[in-house]
């Protein structure tokens, strides 16, 4: 595809602060022709009916999907530089790569492989895994609950000191080498509700020991547990590590950096593709009002329902500028970036739940049935809105960001 | 392609001509209109270079870095950002030569006349009557009407010199087609402006009575029946200015309860730190929404999603100011000053917190109530159909008042 050469004029040199001091938050060219081609993908492979029907089989993740997206358009390596094989395009367009599978609740692990995954080994700088990354020809997980909030102490260099720093704490632990060889690592321990495993050939997994460090491990190795999950369109999978052989990645503070890093940028990506999921879930809504007819009219006519969804679609409007800052700032690497993240995160949580919810209200009886994709939107934004912080999580820790302290400090 | 550059070194010529200090503040605006520097997105001759709008501010800090004088704009907000837009659009080219200039020199104020006592969401059906007359205003033989009927919500009609106004000529066709759109003289005979007490104490706003008012033919604005297509442009720029303006991050009202936040921990409980976060971000996400709109801005007619942004501007400054009474708890039952006044504009900032909580209950209601803007988004953005009406194709002088 084309967005190696195309993402240099979106990527960060080119994302000069517009006027007033604000990057550009519109869509770029590129960026545009990037959602042509995964929306055409997703509108052929992955309707509604698909997606659900695929919810009640043992293959919840379609893989197949997820390889023409990875390798044939190049969305697997969107973040990954050129000489290691990727697009070197930037979060920008990956934003877009993930509004679109918001709106299609498509069952693929572009979040937890191409975005949480390779930000972890792009600071951790694993070139080799990141190549195969790039291919499609390899797909990963990191090893940290869904519901693990972010947690970058200053990653971005721009979060102020009394900023939250609570880190998920790992789970799995280094082990003696079995052998008692000099150049092997065994992991133990249990990581629960973690999203994108179920497909992923390599776990990229924190455990503690001296020092604290990521390890790549081969998921074959590993026991992974499906999970009865409240989104089966994303499937959490319980993991145990039994004493499993891995390789390390990064250690001590670089370990740590990378991590939060990987939530981070997970964060600010969830973002966009709740925002993607709301805009569809109203656009299927306001259709509905409009063929739905009650006492002789269209129940779109009844200023009760107007003006909930303008209401809707005000939020979402504001939802879409927070989730293109957030991406814009990731992009240029910009001081505001953890704001941002923080806003967009907490902005798009609140709305994709509010638009969800109402859009099974206002389908009324048919979208309380199974056979209908409102209640496939609903669980997706509720789960997502707990997934990677949940919106009062990002609100309290603009508390510190913005030095709005809580009661009982500062006296 | 012209640059800010470029601009800034027109600006650098304009001054080598001119010492801001040395020149007449009147005769330097003047100038700098005619030398397109005034607003670069309008056309060339009425004082621009037919440029993209963001190049203006380049222009403005070259001004004001010389010491220039400005056109004072916070006097003449209803002249700037609404008159001028509804003038370029849809005056003649006569008009727009008359009155742009010392519209934007300050010398013109400007009003509207649009909400009646009658016609409040519902302004389509406004009664006030503009009747054709053989002869009006001294200018012999020309054509001409006289205006009768009563505008209130008017601010700034104690200052203005000229006023948009919108007035039925035809009452026997459906009340959107008997419409005509005008500049009225605001120093003609017949109009009598009184001022309009508010809940805050002061009056912001007039009652404007007018009595066999003469207007000329040359000063209707479109053609006779289209004026309510011209008032919805208006009105789309009203919102646009209202809840547009590029503001700093705590640039709002919520600067102003993040300010009193920290200043005052012993205040501080849970749940108002829950609510100050939730306005702040909110503040934040609406002023990145804003920035978005202005960007997808072109210099043409704003669309209806200005709607959106003045309907989070008028929760928020409500929101933000009642948390902010709140918070000034035993302070917040005391009231600085309930004298009337006749302020210039609304200044939220000078006054204190159970001022803004009091003037932001307006912010829902004027420039279009938050309800009528709710219907525009169904209908002009979302498409959804229209609620079913009675007066449909009713003549407006069979509709039940």
């Amino acid at each position: 595809m084309s967005t190696s050469t195309d993402s240099a004029k979106t990527g960060p040199a080119a994302t000069a602060p517009a006027a007033g001091g604000l990057p550009d938050l519109l869509y770029g060219e590129a960026e545009t022709e990037l959602r042509a081609a995964v929306r055409s993908l997703l509108e052929d492979r992955c309707g509604w009916r698909e997606v659900l029907a695929r919810t009640e089989t043992d293959q919840t993740y379609d893989t197949g999907l997820w390889r023409v997206l990875a390798a044939d358009l190049g969305c697997a390596g969107l973040l990954i530089a050129e000489d290691s094989g990727g697009a070197g395009a930037s979060y920008r367009e990956a934003a877009v790569v993930a509004e679109e599978t918001g709106r299609g609740v498509a069952p693929v692990p572009f979040l937890g492989s191409a975005v949480v995954a390779t930000e972890a080994l792009l600071a951790a700088d694993d070139r080799e895994l990141l190549a195969a990354l790039a291919a499609g020809t390899t797909t990963a997980a990191l090893a940290v609950p869904f519901a693990a909030a972010p947690s970058s102490g200053g990653v971005w260099g721009g979060r102020p000191p009394g900023a939250s720093t609570v880190r998920p704490a790992p789970t799995v632990r280094l082990v003696s080498p079995a052998g008692g060889g000099s150049d092997g690592y065994w992991l133990t321990g249990t990581v629960a509700g973690v999203a994108d495993a179920l497909p992923a050939d390599v776990l990229v997994v924190p455990a503690d020991g001296v020092p604290y460090g990521l390890y790549a491990v081969s998921a074959d190795s590993v026991g992974l547990a499906p999970v009865v999950s409240l989104d089966m369109t994303r499937q959490l999978a319980d993991l145990t590590f039994e004493g499993v052989p891995a390789r390390r990645i990064a250690s001590g503070g670089a370990a740590h950096r990378a991590v939060a890093r990987a939530l981070d940028a997970g964060a600010a990506m969830l973002a966009s593709e709740q925002f993607g999921a709301a805009e569809r879930c109203l656009e299927m809504t306001v259709a509905y009002l409009k063929e739905r007819r009650q006492f002789g009219r269209q129940i779109g006519s009844f200023q009760a329902l107007k003006h909930r969804v303008a209401d809707l679609w005000v939020g979402v409007t504001q939802a879409r500028a927070a989730a293109r800052y957030a991406a814009a700032c990731l992009a240029a690497g910009a001081p505001d970036t953890p704001v941002a993240i923080a806003l967009a995160k907490a902005a798009c949580s609140d709305i994709a739940v509010r638009v969800a919810q109402e859009g099974v209200q206002l389908h009324g009886g048919i979208g309380f049935t199974w056979e209908h994709p409102a209640h496939l939107y609903l669980k997706r934004a509720k789960s997502s809105s707990i997934g990677l912080g949940t919106a009062d999580w990002h609100r309290a820790s603009l508390a510190g960001l913005a030095g709005l302290d809580p009661p009982g400090a500062g006296r | 392609m012209t640059t800010a550059g470029d601009l800034r070194d027109q600006v650098r010529a304009f001054l080598a001509t001119r010492d801001p200090a040395g020149t007449d503040r009147l005769d330097f605006l003047r100038a700098r209109f005619d030398a397109g520097l005034a607003w670069v997105h309008y056309p060339a001759g009425l004082g621009g270079q037919g440029l993209p709008r963001d190049l203006q501010p380049a222009v403005d800090a070259a001004f004001a870095a010389a010491g220039a004088p400005t056109n004072r704009p916070e006097r003449n907000g209803i002249g700037l950002g609404m008159a001028a837009p509804t003038i370029l659009a849809f005056g003649d080219e006569q008009q727009q030569r008359r009155w742009l200039r010392p519209l934007w020199t300050g010398e013109e104020i400007w009003c509207q006349l649009f909400s009646e006592p009658g016609a409040g969401s519902d302004l389509a059906g406004l009664a006030t009557r503009a009747v054709r007359k053989g002869e009006v205003g001294g200018s012999k033989g020309a054509e001409g009407w006289a205006v009768t009927g009563q505008k209130v919500w008017t601010s700034s009609a104690h200052l203005a010199s000229r006023a948009l106004l919108v007035a039925r000529t035809d009452p026997d066709v459906p009340k959107h087609q008997g419409l005509t759109y005008f500049s009225c003289d605001m120093t003609a005979p017949g109009v009598e402006v009184r001022p309009l007490r508010q809940m805050t104490g002061e009056a912001e706003f007039n009652e404007v009575f007018l009595t066999d008012v003469p207007i000329p033919d040359s000063d209707r604005i479109g053609a006779v029946g289209e004026g309510w297509k011209v008032a919805t442009a208006t009105l789309m720029n009203e919102r646009v200015s209202i809840g547009g303006g590029a503001a700093a991050r705590e640039g709002g009202m919520i600067g102003s309860a993040a300010a009193a936040w920290r200043e005052h921990p012993e205040r501080r409980t849970p749940g108002l730190h829950d609510r100050l976060l939730r306005l702040w971000a909110d503040a934040e996400v609406a002023r990145l929404a804003g920035a978005r709109l202005r960007q997808q801005l072109s210099a043409g007619q704003p669309g209806p999603e200005g709607s959106a942004a003045k309907l989070v501007f008028a929760r928020l400054n409500q929101e933000i100011s009642e948390f902010e009474v709140e918070l000034d708890g035993a302070e917040g039952l005391r009231y600085d000053d309930w004298t009337m006044r006749r302020p210039e504009g609304a200044n939220f900032y000078g006054r204190d917190a159970g001022y803004r909580y009091l003037r932001a209950r307006g912010n829902s209601i004027e420039g279009g109530t938050s309800e009528i803007l709710r219907n525009i988004i169904a209908e002009r953005v979302l498409g959804l159909p229209p609620e079913i009406r009675v007066d449909k194709g009713v003549p407006w002088k069979d509709l039940p008042r």
